[in-house]
């Protein structure tokens, strides 16, 4: 019991509101038929809606209010990670605010008030973090920065690399001297072959190959040394607590789904949803969504409050993940003949759970360095 | 299950620090010794004359200390404190890891309800008596035939002269063979509608007509009985309000049995045995020469364990926040006992696996780990996914009051 993790769980009234704007934000601007409709698109998600979310100072939420935010926490993004997950509601959001934190741990106030006020406007920005081996360890780098005179030149590539083709710029993780460093780049003038289109399982995301050979930044922008390192893990913290909030709310979604289903299909003269076959994992869904969800509000709320977040965050992320794709999977099976064709939105949800397992470290890989934090091994 | 919240919130003040510091130095100084007997897990356990009067004796220990009923009247034998120190006190016992006390029933639901609704007099003669531990309580609100079905007991009391006339069976009643009085639910009236017939008895336990008979459970060991009245006589005035709001009554009972209403006594009602125990359990096994806690599999497994539990925790965190529980406010509660009774009984089965080749002793062996606790505990787990309703039905509640889904 020396040990005993906190349980503690704060949210503002301010919080309560912005969660009740967002959730109804999402649900107008995001029925099924918009999600479906975007598939197809090249950019994949409406502009408008962007920039409503900019007008709305949502983008803003965790900037500090001199450079054009709200000077809150990243604790706060949950509020609208969730209902935007819950809704499928495809945007950079999840982009824009990982390049945020990374620029605003690691980055110098110039960087920051060069690019800080236009995001808050609406210019997306994004990071490039991943590479081939899809290595979840972010200091693991082959992507290269040579640095001669004034100038920094990159070398080799990234992957996984989200709404490159609409951001404004990149935080793009490369070693430097046998270091991780951040270049940070712009893409305008990027030449059109560095940019190649990835396909992913979840068709609402946009994810590109990154091919840096050649490409050169001003070395004063390279974020180097601790800041750096303090750069990579504000990203990874501000991933993990997003892919929670988007998990969180996309059980709460697909449970939607479901239980519309369960209590509107019927076979052998009775609804499916009276079967015990069905409603017992359907309660074990609300379980997982209830858990998940705990577990969320009480990594944002160290997040806000500044702790060590590093426990809740990792839990929040296996518990969401595991019972996303537990929720996607079950909703496929539940929806019969139905669930196995391409009109069904328990796939999307599925899909969506399947992407966001595996995005920064899936639960088998936070078990394992939790174990390693709660209980050390000898060196 | 709620001590780690409630201690976040008690305020720091110099005289309520002070306070805390004074019951943990006593207890510290008090603890009784370990017995050389495995204690039980709960009132429900009680199982042999020793293992009472041990639990017993601390619960008078502590009542005489001031750490127990600090809340309730002192015209009653009570404390008259704020709830804070209670808080306090039950907070330190459970930091302290001291055994729970015995009277369960008196101290956490009849105590409160006749506090709450009985007569002056009901206060006078039973309060005291629920704190020291004098006078034990049970339960007589389940029957053979009826399983879950409170509205349907068919254990009849009829009035004659002073007296009423007991006849019929109750059963799963926890420490009847020691209790002095019970809460009973009868029949008073079989022609009424299905509630309406139904009365509350504070009745007394030893009168003639009125037998215990101990049931084995599948640890062997014994804890609940049977209760039998047989034109069992007891004094007219037994009766709590009036003839035929027996159901509201046991009711309001069961919004103190579960925590719903305030007002309980204080201090532990179970051995408290979570995770933590577990992981300190796999510190001390042994995988290929080494402690098991650094097995690969054994982390793997504890770590699932771990977020469950703090899932639990912190939904019980988030339940006191209403604007993230806002649109299903059933959820947390309804799920309360599902959620905690299978996390501890697939726990303690883990913990099984963690013994190596000694997984397999029982209590009573002297190679047992911990005196066999661990087993014991899985097969009593079931006390828990079993009783106050399955896990099955549990999941239907789930189902359809949460969820919305249609009845099977």
């Amino acid at each position: 019991m020396s040990d005993a993790l906190s349980t503690r769980i704060h949210f503002s009234d301010e919080q309560a509101m912005l969660l009740d704007s967002a959730a109804t934000f999402c649900r107008e601007r995001s029925p099924s038929a918009s999600v479906r409709r975007l598939l197809a698109t090249d950019t994949g998600f409406d502009p408008a809606v962007w920039q409503a979310m900019a007008d709305l100072g949502w983008l803003g939420i965790a900037v500090p209010e001199h450079f054009g935010g709200s000077g809150l926490s990243a604790g706060h993004l949950a509020v609208i990670a969730e209902p935007l997950g819950r809704h499928l509601l495809a945007t950079p959001f999840a982009s824009t605010q990982l390049f945020i934190q990374g620029l605003l741990a690691g980055g110098n106030e110039v960087l920051q008030a060069d690019w800080l006020p236009r995001i808050c406007q609406g210019t997306v920005g994004s990071v490039a973090l991943f590479e081939d081996d899809g290595d979840w360890d972010l200091s693991h780098l082959q992507a290269r920065a040579h640095v001669s005179g004034a100038t920094a030149t990159l070398q080799g590539h990234k992957t996984l690399v989200a709404d490159a083709a609409v951001a404004g710029a990149l935080l793009v993780s490369v070693q430097l001297d046998g270091e991780p460093a951040l270049a940070l780049l712009p893409t305008a003038g990027l030449p059109a072959q560095a940019l190649v289109r990835e396909t992913v399982v979840d068709e609402t995301r946009r994810s590109y190959r990154l091919q840096l050979d050649g490409l050169q930044v001003p070395a004063a922008t390279l974020i180097t040394g601790i800041a750096a390192l303090a750069a990579l893990q504000a990203m990874r913290n501000t991933a993990l607590l997003l892919a929670s909030a988007e998990a969180a709310g996309g059980i709460a979604g697909v449970l939607d789904v479901v239980v519309d289903y369960l209590n509107t299909r019927s076979a052998f003269g009775r609804k499916i949803g009276s079967y015990q076959g069905l409603k017992h994992p359907a309660a074990d869904m609300l379980v997982g969504l209830e858990r998940a969800r705990s577990h969320l509000h009480h990594a944002a709320t160290l997040l806000a409050d500044g702790d060590d977040a590093e426990i809740a965050l990792r839990m929040a992320k296996v518990e969401a993940g595991d019972s996303f794709v537990f929720a996607g999977d079950r909703a496929v099976q539940f929806h019969g003949g139905f669930g196995f064709t391409w009109d069904c939105d328990a796939q999307l949800y599925l899909r969506r759970a399947l992407w966001l397992q595996p995005w920064f470290g899936d639960a088998a890989h936070h078990r394992r360095r939790l174990a390693d934090r709660l209980w050390p091994l000898a060196a | 299950m709620s001590e780690s919240v409630s201690d976040e919130r008690i305020l720091a003040s110099p005289e309520l620090d002070a306070f805390r510091s004074e019951v943990a130095a006593w207890l510290a100084a008090n603890r009784p010794p370990t017995p050389d007997f495995l204690l039980p897990e709960s009132f429900m356990e009680v199982g042999t004359d020793p293992q009472f009067h041990y639990l017993r004796d601390w619960q008078k220990k502590c009542y005489q200390a001031g750490y127990l009923g600090m809340t309730w009247p002192k015209a009653y034998g009570g404390g008259g404190k704020p709830q804070v120190y209670q808080d306090i006190a039950t907070a330190e016992m459970a930091r302290a890891k001291v055994p729970f006390f015995p009277n369960t029933i008196g101290l956490f639901w009849a105590g409160p309800l006749i506090l709450a609704i009985g007569t002056e007099e009901q206060k006078r003669r039973f309060i005291p008596g629920i704190l020291s531990g004098d006078d034990i309580w049970c339960q007589g609100f389940s029957e053979p035939d009826q399983g879950s079905d409170l509205a349907n007991a068919q254990t009849r009391a009829v009035r004659d002269g002073d007296h009423y006339v007991l006849n019929g069976s109750k059963i799963w009643t926890s420490l009847g063979q020691h209790a002095k009085y019970m809460i009973l639910l009868a029949k008073t009236d079989p022609a009424a509608r299905r509630y309406a017939g139904l009365s509350y008895f504070l009745i007394p336990m030893q009168v003639p007509g009125i037998r215990t008979q101990p049931i084995r459970k599948l640890t062997g060991e014994y804890g609940f009985t049977q209760t039998f009245f047989d034109d069992a006589r007891v004094p007219a005035d037994c009766l709590m309000g009036r003839e035929g709001e027996g159901w509201a009554i046991a009711m309001k009972t069961l919004t103190f049995e579960r925590g719903a209403s305030g007002g309980q006594a204080g201090g532990l009602t179970r051995m408290a045995l979570g995770i933590e125990d577990v992981i300190e359990l796999a510190r001390r096994s042994r995988r290929d020469g080494r402690p098991a806690i650094e097995d690969p599999f054994i982390r793997d497994q504890l770590v699932r364990f771990q977020i469950e539990a703090q899932g639990d925790r912190l939904c019980v965190a988030r339940g006191q926040v209403p604007a993230l529980c806002s649109e299903r406010p059933d959820a947390i509660p309804l799920s309360n006992k599902l959620r905690f009774s299978e996390h501890n009984r697939r726990l303690y089965q883990f913990a099984l696996t963690l013994q190596g080749a000694n997984g397999g002793r029982w209590v009573g062996d002297a190679q047992a780990v911990d005196g066999g606790l661990w087993p014991r505990s899985y097969l009593n787990a079931f006390a828990s996914t079993i009783g106050g309703g399955p896990s099955q039905i549990q999941a239907n509640i789930v189902g359809e009051r949460v969820l919305g889904l249609p009845k099977d």
